[in-house]
């Protein structure tokens, strides 16, 4: 297991453009070995997928983020499962999470404006029959997503030679 | 008009300065050059750490500390100690905390060698202990490990170079610039040879977190019999990504704490106190940063070494630090020849193996302490280099 950790982790660090003869070399496999491995990863849906994190906020692409908090009452013999099915089946919705506290939900919405987002709000999650309550928050910039920062300045400034 | 060379003290002339020269004065004009050469982490200190840093400014914690460090970090080094290598330490009397573990190696020579006094190196390693035994007044006896035994001292060598005037052997595992780890096995051997001498030990274990084999470090003075005559240096440089912030320590028996803090008293007043907050923080909390960088320097081990053996050059398996140490002796040039030249023709800078003593001729160094893509880079080049001077 400890070698798939160490693929996992280099997977989740430089996604899948990182070479399985490179990633073979950085455990001590073989490539075979590698490619085998990651196919078992996949096929056991440990490896869900590979994205790729884009800065749109750089890009001449309009696209709006908005976190919404969503108060629900689950329903008898279902629990949250049946209903996050429901949200997350949307494509504008890119992540839900089941909260502890305040609330139940937490849905990450993508949009092309704020009105679209709010009409997403407005017309599909606040009229749902369980949902108690939304409350809408727009992102206005992101600084790190996943692990990754946005925004950085990362020039070795080391001595060319220390002993 | 002063004659300065009249006024310097002759101990000091005599010593060299460290690296060489030449090399690193080509170096200093290749702006452009991609570097395998350096000898500190890539990753920048743990944010938690740095946090700790600026809240204790923050807080006007600006003042000197006690001489021997903060009574807290003295503490935490202790725990550390005791939860990682199973040693004990008393905070009160055996620990020392310092500027760089290279103020504690300088200390511990000073308060032991007199005039004549020999002290035992193995080599290649760090260039700081034979000056700092020739400053003292004593003589630095190499001794010369080898790639056969992968770099790793032999007891029937240490017993070879023991004489009357042996005052103290440095050991310096895990090893920059070979990656040489010494196991607990090793270690018994060399102490099986000590044990009915007079002889102390300094035990530079600045790379100790630094280790891949299964078994992990160990520390000398957790061999049966050798606390009473070893002094541990550590710091926190090369584990924690934090050699700007100098700081390291000594452990050890609490005679030659007192003496080495009596020294550290008079010479440095105590270690900078900003770095000693952040480092509580460092000793406490930052297990997880440091396997997350233990577990990407491994895997640059794996890939740096695989590199070097497939353009056909041999080169031992490091189980330590951040290095690797690849014979060029096929090549027929010296070291220093070979980095000159891998320099001017492919802007390539590692250092030559005997500025770590002359039995690391025949040799280079090169750091892993970058990501995978400048390694890789450097690797192409590299290989094209041999390909061309075969």
């Amino acid at each position: 297991m400890n070698d798939c950790v160490d693929i996992l982790k280099i997977l989740e660090k430089d996604g899948p453009m990182i070479s399985r003869d490179k990633i073979a070399h950085m455990v001590g496999k073989s490539e075979e070995e590698v490619n085998a491995i990651i196919a078992g990863l996949e096929k056991e849906n440990i490896i869900v997928g590979y994205k790729t994190m884009i800065n749109w906020d750089v890009t001449d692409t309009e696209l709006v983020n908005a976190l919404i908090e969503l108060r629900i009452t689950p329903q008898r013999g279902e629990g949250y499962d049946k209903f996050a099915e429901r949200i997350y089946k949307y494509p504008q919705v890119k992540s839900l999470f089941l909260m502890s506290g305040a609330y139940d939900l937490c849905v990450i919405l993508e949009g092309s404006s704020m009105k679209e987002v709010a009409l997403f709000v407005a017309q599909k999650l606040a009229p749902m029959e369980s949902v108690i309550s939304t409350a809408t928050h727009f992102v206005l910039k992101k600084y790190k997503e996943d692990g990754l920062v946005f925004y950085k300045d990362e020039k070795d400034t080391r001595q060319v030679i220390t002993l | 008009m002063m004659n300065y060379d009249n006024i310097l003290n002759e101990k000091i002339k005599s010593i060299p300065p460290s690296g060489i020269r030449k090399f690193f004065d080509l170096v200093a004009t290749m702006d452009d050059a991609i570097s395998l050469g350096v000898g500190e982490p890539d990753f920048d200190t743990p944010w938690s750490i740095r946090e700790a840093g600026i809240y204790s400014l923050e807080k006007g914690k600006t003042f000197y500390t006690p001489n021997s460090g903060l009574p807290d970090l003295r503490r935490e080094i202790c725990n550390y100690t005791k939860r990682k290598y199973n040693v004990e330490y008393n905070p009160n009397e055996e620990v020392l905390v310092t500027v760089g573990g290279s103020e504690a190696i300088d200390l511990m020579i000073r308060c032991l060698v007199e005039e004549g006094d020999e002290v035992l190196i193995p080599e290649p390693s760090f260039v700081c202990y034979k000056p700092c035994a020739t400053l003292a007044r004593g003589v630095a006896v190499p001794i010369e490990t080898k790639e056969e035994n992968d770099f790793k001292l032999m007891p029937e060598q240490l017993r070879e170079k023991i004489t009357d005037k042996t005052k103290l052997l440095i050991l310096p595992f895990p090893n920059n610039p070979t990656g040489a780890v010494m196991n607990k096995k090793e270690l018994e051997a060399i102490a099986e040879v000590l044990k009915d001498t007079d002889i102390m030990v300094l035990s530079d274990e600045i790379y100790s977190e630094l280790t891949y084999t299964e078994e992990g470090h160990t520390c000398f003075s957790a061999i049966d019999g050798m606390r009473e005559r070893t002094v541990v240096v550590n710091g926190f440089s090369k584990a924690f990504a934090m050699t700007g912030w100098r700081l390291g320590y000594a452990t050890g028996p609490s005679p030659i704490i007192k003496a080495m803090t009596k020294l550290h008293q008079y010479a440095i007043m105590s270690a900078p106190t900003t770095s000693q907050f952040a480092a509580i923080e460092a000793m406490k909390n930052c297990d997880r940063d440091v396997s997350e960088m233990v577990r990407e320097y491994n895997n640059r081990r794996r890939y740096i070494l695989d590199g070097f053996h497939s353009m056909g050059l041999s080169c031992f398996e490091p189980m330590g630090a951040f290095y690797v140490f690849p014979c060029i002796k096929s090549l027929g040039m010296t070291s220093e020849e070979f980095c000159e030249k891998l320099l001017e023709e492919e802007k390539v800078a590692v250092v030559p193996g005997n500025a770590f003593g002359e039995s690391g001729e025949g040799f280079i160094r090169c750091s892993y302490a970058y990501s995978i893509e400048s390694i890789t880079e450097a690797l192409n080049r590299i290989e094209r280099f041999v390909k061309r001077h075969k």
